[in-house]
């Protein structure tokens, strides 16, 4: 790609399909961060709810809610429909900072949890290295988008963090949920809602042209 | 008092002044400063292995990979922010000379105050939990995980390397059998970089720990993690194995970012120790580019 592609997020849903594998963009706009306790958190928080478990643990009505009911029943403290997640837990910021080093953390950790926050709206993530079938099939499925950030280069990355703001929770340190303004983020699409993995396609590609 | 009580006395006195003192502040400072640099600085021998890599690379992601890499160290440097958020878990070997006397409070202690203070007074991530099943954050990235060596002299030696958990969980340990032989030493390193993947952060340095026991040949890998990247092992037959390993390795074709390129590797490291006629541990720690240690001899 010789220009640059920028892209605002959160995106309409229609936008996904545009997205292919390999293609090398830069998100502007709204993301949230959220790793593995964050993540645990939310998934637990949703099979309680729909298990018609009750605050006092006796079992109730089994139902299904969506991302924003979800949100409005006080379940999850955000409306996940058409965000974006980027697997991140930054270094602490300095006096004058927005955020410490902030690059992306090994995707495949958030596995377990990823399928069920895709069917209730979520509809990208961002991270890096492999992730499960079961994650693949449920981005095809949700037509949602994996992206990757390059790992490592969390210092040249919290230069495109222009605002960071915990919004959930605050407990878990490094782990908490985050609100942040991203300017030129870049990212790779690795996935795409076709289920195009770059991961396989670019290595044997590289290879064959050898 | 009786003269024999008197002599022994002061053959004491005379033995304790021959040994030379160090105070566990001056220890603690220095292991705090050592945290912060190590997580801003990478060592000159990767860095350079980095700058040099970016120059060579012919996989069209890749080099852009490196290129962004080569900026992240410039920034982390100039502005002083770490190098990757996953400033590690902190892991030291420390060679402690047997004619040293240490002072003040007990090493270990000294070495984790020293943890202590770096990771909070450096802005550096507090990664650690104090229960593998509970997993509360200690919120100071104590304990370190700390080797010790006594070793001749009067000196005290510490590495530190603290280490992301992003290739630390692409690490393997092998237990082979003695006809296995070179062959399946290759396959299995080979096997874990594979696996590895992207998940490591490649351009990775490949630690290899080959014989000793279970747990010896782990400690070996991790060590050989701390040797420059372009450093050799002192045995010939050993150099040759780490050169025609690391060409292997950059045939994968898995490249930076796992994106496709001929860097998969900056180095690949093998540590040796004797070992037991039945067996031939093979132990495989991951490191990512972002492979720092800094040894300081106090
Ligand atoms: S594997 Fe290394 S470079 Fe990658 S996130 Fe972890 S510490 Fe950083």
């Amino acid at each position: 790609m010789d220009s640059k592609t920028v892209i605002n997020v959160p995106f309409e849903r229609a936008q996904v399909e545009k997205l292919k594998s390999g293609d090398y963009v830069y998100l502007t706009g709204t993301l949230y961060s959220a790793r593995d306790a964050a993540h645990k958190r939310l998934y637990d928080s949703i099979v309680n709810a729909e298990s018609g478990m009750t605050m006092g643990g006796e079992a109730g009505n089994k139902t299904t809610f969506s991302g924003k009911e979800l949100y409005e029943e006080g379940i999850l403290p955000l409306d996940i429909t058409d965000n974006i997640f980027y697997y991140l837990g930054p270094t602490p910021a300095k006096e004058g900072q927005v955020i410490g080093s902030a690059g992306p953390t090994t995707s495949s950790r958030m596995d377990k949890y990823t399928p069920l926050l895709l069917s209730k709206g979520l509809v990208g993530m961002i991270g890096k290295g492999k992730r499960s079938q079961a994650v693949i099939d449920a981005i095809v499925e949700h037509k949602a988008v994996y992206f990757a950030a390059v790992g490592g280069a969390g210092a040249l990355l919290s230069k495109c963090i222009k605002k960071s703001e915990v919004i959930a929770y605050d407990d878990l340190g490094t782990e908490a949920i985050r609100k942040m303004e991203v300017e030129d983020f870049p990212v790779i699409v690795v996935i795409d809602s076709e289920g195009n993995n770059l991961y396989e396609t670019a290595v044997e590609d590289y290879n064959s042209s050898k | 008092m009786n003269i024999m009580d008197d002599l022994s006395y002061l053959r004491k006195e005379t033995l304790v002044r021959k040994m030379r003192e160090i105070h566990t502040d001056i220890i603690v400072e220095t292991v705090r400063d050592m945290c912060i640099s190590a997580n801003l600085n990478l060592a000159l021998d990767m860095e350079q292995a980095i700058r040099r890599a970016a120059e060579t690379e012919d996989g069209k992601l890749g080099k852009q990979i490196l290129g962004q890499l080569i900026e992240n160290m410039d920034i982390a440097k100039e502005d002083g922010i770490p190098i990757c958020q996953d400033t590690g878990m902190a892991v030291f070997f420390v060679n402690v000379g047997q004619d040293l006397h240490i002072t003040g409070m007990s090493l270990t202690d000294a070495i984790n105050e020293g943890v202590r203070r770096g990771y909070t007074e450096g802005y550096l991530r507090k990664s650690v939990v104090a229960d593998p099943l509970i997993r509360e954050n200690t919120k100071d990235n104590t304990p370190a995980i700390i080797h010790y060596d006594i070793v001749p002299g009067d000196k005290l030696t510490i590495t530190i390397a603290p280490k992301g958990f992003g290739s630390e969980n692409m690490s393997r340990v092998f237990m082979l059998k003695p006809s296995d032989g070179e062959e399946g030493v290759k396959a299995a390193v080979l096997q874990a970089v594979k696996d590895a993947g992207p998940n490591a952060c490649p351009p990775m340095v490949v630690g290899v720990g080959l014989g000793g026991d279970f747990e010896l040949a782990a400690k070996l890998a991790k060590k050989a993690l701390t040797r420059a990247t372009d450093s050799h092992s002192d045995k010939e037959h050993i150099a040759r194995i780490e050169r025609e390993l690391l060409e292997m390795v950059n045939s994968t074709g898995i490249g930076p970012g796992g994106l496709g390129g001929r860097t998969t590797a900056l180095a690949v490291n093998i540590e040796t120790y004797a070992t037991h006629i039945a067996g031939m541990p093979l132990a495989v720690n991951m490191c990512c580019h972002v492979n720092r240690h800094v040894t300081r001899e106090i």
